[in-house]
């Protein structure tokens, strides 16, 4: 091996002139940092509407109502939190296990401030009430522009890595980092089709209208979730948790399989968010029955992720890194259990426009999403700032049982309030009169409301621990802190 | 079978090329056809596109973000249709860019809340929601009263949405501004018997917020709200309408 100098780290984009180091680290710290600053945010967001929701005095208008603080909950901790995490993470393994550094220093840092800057442009605009109404969708043309602009940065910098990878195979979980990237994309571009009804303004029409638009962004929103929120963060799973079980991934036949029928069912299924509305019966059966398939491939990917632990079980029992890894996948595979259930036309005719379905989201964003970045983040620190660990492990602990159970109480509260409502509006007496008003089945969610943003104060505090172990293992006095370390790059997953 | 995925794995454009297949496939499925078929939308009589101030209150509606806690979308269900009336039709919505449906109904659905309460409770709900509803927990919207609201380069945004599909005349474009101004009824009055020709004699054209010295969001919103669901006469609608060439209803209606 060449013998590479590694810089000191310093908070600096390298300079052409030096001799590169073989790894670029400092853009993951910059996500790093970048991610945990989001989740604080977003998650602060998140609590403040959800006691809105409680209390509806909370509400100050024009700028801070539920209405439009909502939509900045849900890009925060998607698109902020979740994306930046996302770029840390792939642009972390397609360097490890191509054992490349990042095709291009400029796009690195183009893609990190572009995409801080459609944040606060998509963040800005909804306080200001520039919105497109559409979920996930919510960003108006000119971010949309810019973000599509900063994801074929993205795009070509991470294929361009692939490109000048010095392994045969490419990696697993570049796979899920692909289809992420690339699907994201291709549904990005044709949610937003809109036309600006005058240059200079920031409001457009979406060319479409009606049904079609609903499908439209359903088979947008619902593939957020699948290809943003699943897609890239199993990407996560099949490097991280090799990674600190140091054990192969339990089957590559598996992780193939996973790959190619998880992308390719996830696809049909959004029609499930539009089951008894006035999108043809065809459509909406097509969308249940993928919906239900997709059952498969989840859980298969969960089986690949724990099993990966087998003959290390025991590893299990002392380090809390690895416990949020493989909680987040007990959640995965409970909300991807939850999902299909849901798609059925029955249960819909219940669960639909309740609050069970903010119970299943939370139980797949906060128990899976949530829960194995955190993992990756307690990685990632002390590898990216060279300390022999994380300052505390207690801390990993405790912020690992405050968040969990924040999420037992968001999401069991959620789902007596989701199914409550539901019954409620559909109760009869024996009269054949509707038994509730609307706003009665409004008041019985209160105590329920109350809990749930208990949960979300939890797992809010369980970040904010999570923040001071992160800075007081930076601050670490550590030898790496004078002298530079020679590069030595961690032994890549074996390829099972 | 592996040996030939083992290709795949180590070529990164093919690996791009067969994955951006893999995720079209069913998305072609599904959404071509809606756009090819006469059945995905019928066509009914009644539907018309909105007045310019209904417009710039659905703007209003998508940027106060209703639509997250209302619903536009009554399912064919029996509690449904008894709580809020006849489930929702495709057509309903065929000139929403973009609809409007929403997901959850933390508050009540809104598809057809036109007519069904008066303007001064709108205003006094939207004002204070508490002041009406003890229990709501709907955010207070009393800044809409205060604000004037122009017409926004309204007649751009028919042109505009005229070039999107939307069965605008060359008048109702011509005539935005004046429509505008007319259906909120100010003082002094401007005659509004063009609008009624052009949008049909169901437009509500009068001050709905109680201010007639200025147009204000207030205004528009109600408007907006007040025409959901009107458009169908449900006593005559007949659900196995039959797809005639001829009858485009929905273009023809004045």
């Amino acid at each position: 091996m060449p013998d590479i100098a590694q810089s000191p780290p310093v908070l600096a984009p390298p300079t052409e002139t030096r001799a590169k180091p073989r790894f670029d680290e400092t853009i993951l710290k910059y996500f790093t940092i970048a991610s945990v600053f989001w989740a604080i945010a977003g998650m602060a967001v998140g609590v403040l509407i959800a006691f809105q929701m409680a209390f509806p005095q909370l509400n100050v208008e024009p700028y801070l109502t539920f209405g439009r603080l909502r939509p900045l909950h849900t890009s925060a901790v998607i698109f902020a939190f979740g994306g930046n995490i996302l770029m840390a993470t792939s642009y972390h393994v397609v360097q490890r296990t191509c054992r490349a550094r990042l095709y291009s220093d400029f796009l690195s840092w183009f893609t990190f401030w572009g995409y801080q800057a459609f944040i606060l442009m998509a963040g800005l605009g909804y306080v200001f009430g520039v919105t497109q109404g559409k979920e996930y969708a919510e960003p108006e043309w000119y971010a949309d522009l810019w973000l599509t602009i900063v994801w074929v940065a993205y795009l070509v910098n991470f294929m361009g890595t692939l490109a000048r990878r010095q392994e045969k195979h490419i990696y697993v979980a570049n796979w899920f980092y692909l289809a992420f990237i690339v699907t994201v994309a291709i549904l990005h571009l044709v949610n937003n089709v809109t036309v600006p009804f005058e240059i200079g303004s920031v409001h457009s029409y979406s060319a479409w209208a009606g049904v079609q638009s609903a499908l439209i962004q359903w088979w947008y929103g619902h593939n957020a979730v699948g290809f943003f929120l699943t897609a890239g963060f199993l990407g996560i799973m099949y490097y991280y948790i090799p990674k600190q079980a140091n054990r192969p991934v339990y089957s590559y036949r598996l992780s193939i399989i996973h790959f190619w029928a998880l992308i390719f069912i996830y696809i049909w299924a959004g029609p499930h968010h539009l089951l008894y509305t006035s999108l043809p019966d065809w459509a909406q059966t097509l969308g249940m029955t993928f919906s239900i398939i997709l059952w498969m491939p989840s859980w298969g990917g969960m089986i690949n992720g724990m099993m990966t632990l087998s003959g290390a079980w025991h590893k299990l029992r002392d380090d809390p890194v690895l416990q949020f890894m493989i909680i987040a996948l007990s959640f995965y595979g409970m909300a991807t259990f939850e999902g299909p259930l849901m798609s059925i036309r029955a249960v819909n005719s219940l669960s639909h426009y309740t609050d069970w379905t903010i119970g299943h989201v939370h139980a797949g964003a906060l128990g899976w999403v949530a829960f194995i970045s955190f993992g990756a983040i307690y990685y990632l620190v002390p590898h990216l700032w060279k300390k022999a660990g994380m300052y505390s492990t207690k801390l990993i602990s405790v912020h690992l049982w405050i968040g969990t159970i924040g999420i037992v109480l968001y999401i069991t509260s959620m789902w007596v309030a989701g199914i409550m409502q539901g019954l409620m509006w559909r109760a009869y007496d024996e009269m054949g009169f509707l038994t509730y008003s609307f706003v009665e089945t409004v008041q019985a969610m209160h105590p329920y409301y109350i809990i749930r943003a208990v949960g979300g104060v939890l797992f809010l505090l369980g970040v904010l621990i999570m923040t001071f172990n992160i800075w007081k293992t930076i601050k670490t006095p550590d030898a790496a802190e004078n002298e530079a370390l020679p590069a030595s790059p961690a032994p890549l997953p074996e390829h099972a | 079978m592996l040996e030939k995925h083992a290709k795949l794995e180590r070529n990164s454009i093919w690996l791009l090329i067969f994955t951006v297949i893999a995720v079209s496939i069913g998305g072609i499925i599904e959404i071509v056809p809606l756009f090819r078929m006469e059945t995905t939308v019928e066509p009914v009589k009644g539907v018309r596109p909105y007045t310019p101030l209904e417009l710039m209150g659905q703007q209003i509606y998508i940027r106060e973000g209703c639509n997250t806690c209302h619903s536009q979308q009554i399912r064919p269900l029996r509690d449904e249709q008894q709580r809020y009336g006849h489930y929702s039709l495709a057509a309903e919505s065929m000139y929403d860019h973009p609809f409007v449906w929403g997901s959850k109904r933390t508050g009540p659905d809104l598809a057809r809340v036109g007519g069904k309460y008066s303007d001064e409770w709108h205003v006094a709900h939207l004002k204070n929601p508490r002041a009406v509803v003890p229990e709501s927990i709907m955010p207070s919207y009393a800044f809409l009263a205060d604000r004037p609201y122009g017409d926004w380069r309204i007649k751009r945004r028919l042109q505009t949405l005229a070039g999107l599909g939307v069965p605008y005349t060359k008048e109702m474009i011509s005539e935005a501004a004046n429509d505008y101004e007319a259906q909120a009824n100010p003082d002094p009055i401007i005659d509004p018997t063009g609008l009624l020709e052009r949008y049909g004699e169901k437009v509500a054209v009068r001050d709905f917020d109680g201010n007639p010295d200025e147009i204000t969001e207030m205004d528009a919103l109600i408007a907006y709200l007040q025409k959901l669901g009107t458009d169908v006469d449900f006593t005559t609608y007949n659900p196995d309408y039959v797809i005639k060439k001829q009858a485009k209803p929905a273009e023809k209606s004045k």
